[in-house]
């Protein structure tokens, strides 16, 4: 055992045990402050060197009544010694700022799990609000855990006594005594924390203080209360060499898309409309017009597409951005830039449907709503990031393809991906792939409609060329003059052409790998945001001897070539996705594969332990 | 500011702007006549042709673009303001042109045209009212006149219909105008001054669509008694109009009145004021059957173009930042392994 060396309040008294990896969740009202808790942890915890994972769970209302089951936000934190790819399935350690975050998130926590409540909140009036009938401190309902009470609020109000503060802004100071608490308990560098806060609070030196105070007297509880005999520390992982930070999918889809049209020398251009979970990207493409960036806030989703194929007509990349309400409000535009073959990148993030559905939590069912939502033949390119940083990846890779074959291209995150982060490897701009936008200037020989014979791509031919005078539009065109024309030959010529085209794009999809074996019992096929907890669940089963594999499609269409061949390899196919089985359809449709479909529609992640024993069950007695 | 260059290229005339596309509309459609006006006016502009683009959503009105020999899209139902929004905010230095008409404009793309107006992009957006669904063959649309019996009301229409101008205003467009399909030289005029103002131009022309509604602007356009029902609009002057030039406008209280000139001097009557948002209201309101129907430019102010202050934002943004792209993927906290 090592003494901890990190944090000027650390004093190094207690025993340190070593663990492998630990998963956190911090759980509270949503006015407690759980998100920034959690992600000051997260940042506290990369820096330590840890891989991470995390997984932010936070209410539709933005203040729903206090002390309510409905208002509980949680954040959980996977922080490892080793490779991590998903959240964790379950918390080890829960801290709970009230009855009712303790209610929404016990389940969860693992038996003998360590749990960290705030005393002071289990009061009369709270514990009514959480449907408890007796106070579960004391009754001695959580003798399976490892109950840590703290007078959090009294000792938060304690260390802030004399700063002429009122009783709402010092409590307001309670979670980052709860961080500093557990700072402490895992043995995490305090400096970034403080610094952040001084940051944060860089206007308002009062509370400036009182967070910083209020988190070193959290620190400093640990030290010396009797409660916490000792600490933990989770090692470093062994993680490639490289600089990285922590990043969110909704960042790393934004810078992914302004590296990609810098590369391109194109001017990003986003059409939106506010709309949970894909704000943030708005939010923070808003703040970046220095790098040929035009935000356009637009009046509903309808004019948010619209004005971005606008601007892919005038020569900047269009964006739109959006959850699946808005997809359903944008297809008529999409069908459009289907049939004027212009650029354009359409970013699904997607969450519970149908309609409303649940704004915060995610879900993967918008799939067949964006290969086939839309009315007439239109197909598009659809791609899917795996995880938050692969949303860098793939938002370059749709920008790439919409521009070399001049098409729209579907980018499917999640909220998970959108809200979750992980570490990111910082890319250097020259790695990234060349991928020119060449404009159209020769008027000699000039149509809009004459192809690429390579990608079948028409030529982008942006208003201001002299000699290039052309009209798009919506109705059928001849090609490839362009003329509007209803002859039945030329529509059907028209429909099998862009269809072909997109199927063209499968020569730029790399050929399906798989994880594992190259044959054996059972692939799992997954896409998007499943990634990590396939991934997990199989080196699982593997590791138990199970010949087991996993393949993650990141394009959905067109699908990699030679898929067919791949499924067909493994006795059986397995298609984990949080729908009612979309891939799985496709799946049995196009390569007739006998895949069975693995559903779940509850807002939230697969865990690793539940697909482990789908394909356990799937598998029976087989070994 | 953003304005569109003036070119020192050759001359261009009329058939600069006519494309090779045989025009489709009905025969005696007074759609013919606004694109042969509009193909007029283009090679005065000092606009190179290239720099034109004519953005239209659906229905007759909309296949206007087909027919200039310029950049064009021929977009959505209703659709058009929007469409237009990207492609100036993308590119200021285009000359953009909106061709819808009364079903595109104030029915199906009644949110995005108050939000164009609002922002006061610098667009001309030609409104052609007909006061009915064409295209679809003969349903009311949104100017139709109550009572109206069409094929989709055959008891007559029970919906009060839009004011295209009132709308307009209330949307806080900086530039308001009437003219018709017939009057040649007065709807080059209007789309000249359209053109000139740096702003929303929102420019309504009276179309007669002969096969569903034909005859509906009869009394401004009879040769016998157009006269009588059209107050031509200039600013500074006063609202003088009838064939003998013998009635006037003016206002008793809060109220306009028609007045004979013999029985009241001229210094009561109004003095059009294009400046004025108050006497845009009234002159946009008016219309039979107790008020003539004002023609020409009611109302142009001058306010913030939304292009212009997207230009200054972004020009102080690069002024504050190099748009250094490694700079952008590195920021924040990050750490370095190995």
């Amino acid at each position: 055992m090592s003494e901890g060396s990190s944090g000027a309040t650390s004093i190094g008294a207690k025993p340190v045990e070593t663990l492998d990896a630990v998963v956190i969740r911090f759980a509270g009202d949503s006015g407690d402050g759980m998100q920034l808790t959690g992600s000051e942890f997260t940042l506290s915890s990369v820096i330590a060197g840890n891989d991470i994972g995390t997984l932010p769970d936070f209410p539709a209302e933005i203040r729903a009544p206090t002390g309510t089951l409905a208002g509980v936000s949680g954040y959980q934190l996977n922080f490892s010694s080793r490779e991590v790819l998903t959240p964790g399935d379950a918390p080890e350690v829960l801290v709970a700022m009230n009855p009712a975050a303790l209610k929404a998130n016990l389940e969860d926590l693992v038996t003998g799990g360590a749990l960290i409540v705030d005393i002071e909140a289990f009061n009369e009036q709270n514990l009514k609000k959480a449907g408890y009938p007796a106070n579960p401190l004391t009754d001695g309902s959580l003798s399976g855990y490892r109950l840590l009470p703290v007078d959090i609020s009294r000792l938060t109000t304690l260390a802030l006594a004399d700063l002429d503060l009122s009783n709402k802004q010092v409590l307001r100071c309670k979670n980052f005594f709860t961080l500093g608490l557990v700072c402490w308990l895992f043995d995490r560098p305090v400096d970034p924390v403080l610094r952040h806060i001084d940051e944060r609070f860089a206007k308002n030196l009062r509370l400036q203080d009182a967070n910083r105070r209020a988190f070193n007297a959290g620190h400093a509880f640990g030290e010396t209360s009797e409660l916490f005999h000792q600490r933990y520390r989770v090692p470093p992982a062994a993680i490639a060499p490289g600089t990285y930070r922590n990043i969110t999918g909704n960042s790393a889809l934004c810078l992914g898309l302004v590296a990609a049209t810098r590369r391109a020398g194109l001017k990003l251009f986003l059409g939106s409309y506010p709309i949970t979970p894909a704000s943030d990207i708005l939010h923070e493409l808003a703040g970046l017009k220095a790098f040929d960036v035009v935000t356009f806030q637009a009046e509903d989703e309808i004019a948010g597409i619209g004005a971005a194929l606008g601007a892919s007509f005038a020569g900047a990349l269009g964006v739109s951005t959006t959850s699946g309400p808005g997809i359903d409000l944008k297809s008529e535009t999409i069908g459009l830039a289907v049939k004027t073959e212009l650029p354009l990148v359409i970013c699904d993030i997607q969450r519970g449907g149908p309609s409303t559905g649940l704004p915060t939590k995610t879900e993967q069912s918008d799939l067949l709503a964006v290969l086939y939502g839309r009315h007439g033949e239109a197909p598009v390119v659809v791609l899917a990031p795996s995880s938050p940083a692969d949303c860098f990846d793939m938002a370059v890779e749709a920008v790439r393809l919409a521009i070399k074959y001049m098409t729209p291209v579907f980018l499917l995150s999640d909220g998970y991906l959108a809200n979750g982060s992980e570490p990111w490897r910082i890319p250097v701009p020259q790695d990234l792939p060349d991928m020119p936008a060449r404009f159209r200037v020769d008027p000699e020989g000039f149509f809009p409609y004459l192809r690429d014979p390579q990608t079948l791509a028409r030529p982008w031919a942006i208003p201001g060329t002299p000699g290039l005078e052309h009209r798009l539009g919506g109705i059928e065109s001849e090609q490839p003059t362009g003329n509007i024309s209803y002859a039945p030959l030329n529509h059907e010529q028209m429909v099998r052409t862009r269809a072909r085209k997109i199927a063209l794009v499968a020569q730029d999809v790399p050929a399906p790998v798989v994880h594992g074996p190259e044959r054996g019992e059972c692939l799992i096929v997954g896409w998007g945001s499943t990634f990590g907890a396939i991934r997990a669940a199989t080196e699982a089963l593997s590791a138990r001897g199970r010949r087991v594999a996993h393949l993650h499609l990141r394009h959905l269409n067109p699908l990699p070539t030679g898929l067919g061949d791949v499924l067909r390899r493994y006795e059986r196919v397995l298609v984990p996705e949080m729908n009612m089985g979309q891939l799985v359809k496709l799946l049995r449709a196009e390569f007739l594969v006998d895949a069975v479909a693995y559903t779940k529609i509850q807002g939230r992640p697969f865990k690793v332990s539940e697909i482990e024993a789908r394909v356990e069950t799937l598998l029976g007695g087989n070994r | 500011m953003a304005t569109v260059e003036t070119s020192a290229a050759p001359r261009l005339t009329r058939r600069d702007f006519e494309s090779d596309q045989e025009v489709r509309w009905c025969p005696g459609c007074g759609d013919y006549a606004i694109l042969a006006q509009v193909q007029r006016v283009l090679p005065d502009l000092g606009v190179p042709r290239e720099k034109f683009v004519f953005v239209s959503g659906i229905g007759c009105s909309s296949r206007f673009p087909y027919y200039v020999d310029t950049y064009g899209f021929h977009t959505l139902h209703g659709r058009a303001p929007a469409i237009a929004s990207g492609i100036k905010l993308t590119r200021p230095d285009l000359s953009v042109w909106i061709v819808t008409g009364d079903g595109d404009a104030l029915s199906i793309g009644g949110n995005h045209l108050i939000h164009i107006l609002r922002r006061n992009l610098d667009v001309n957006i030609l409104l052609f009212n007909n006061q009915i669904y064409g295209l679809t063959k003969g349903q009311y649309s949104p100017t139709s006149e109550p009572g109206k019996v069409t094929k989709s009301t055959p008891d007559g229409s029970i919906d009060n219909p839009f004011k295209p101008l009132v709308l307009a205003l209330g949307a806080e467009a900086t530039f308001l105008a009437r003219t018709i399909d017939v009057e040649a030289r007065h709807l080059q005029d209007v789309v000249r001054r359209a053109h000139a103002h740096h702003g929303a131009s929102f420019v309504e022309v009276l179309q007669n669509c002969n096969i569903f509604n034909d005859g509906a602007f009869d009394s401004l356009t009879d040769r016998e008694i157009k006269a009588d029902n059209q107050l031509i609009l200039e600013a500074g002057q006063p609202m003088i109009f009838g064939r003998e030039r013998s009635k006037g406008i003016r206002m008793n209280g809060m109220r306009p009145e028609v007045v004979n000139l013999e029985g009241a001097p001229a210094a009561e009557l109004l003095v059009h004021d294009p400046s004025n948002p108050v006497l845009a209201y009234l002159l946009a309101q008016m219309g039979p059957p107790n008020f003539p129907t004002p023609l020409g430019v009611l109302f142009e102010v001058t306010r913030p173009v939304y292009e212009d202050g997207l230009a200054r934002q972004v020009s102080a943004a690069q002024a504050r930042s190099d748009a250094d792209l490694a700079a952008l993927l590195g920021a924040g906290e990050s750490w370095t392994v190995g």
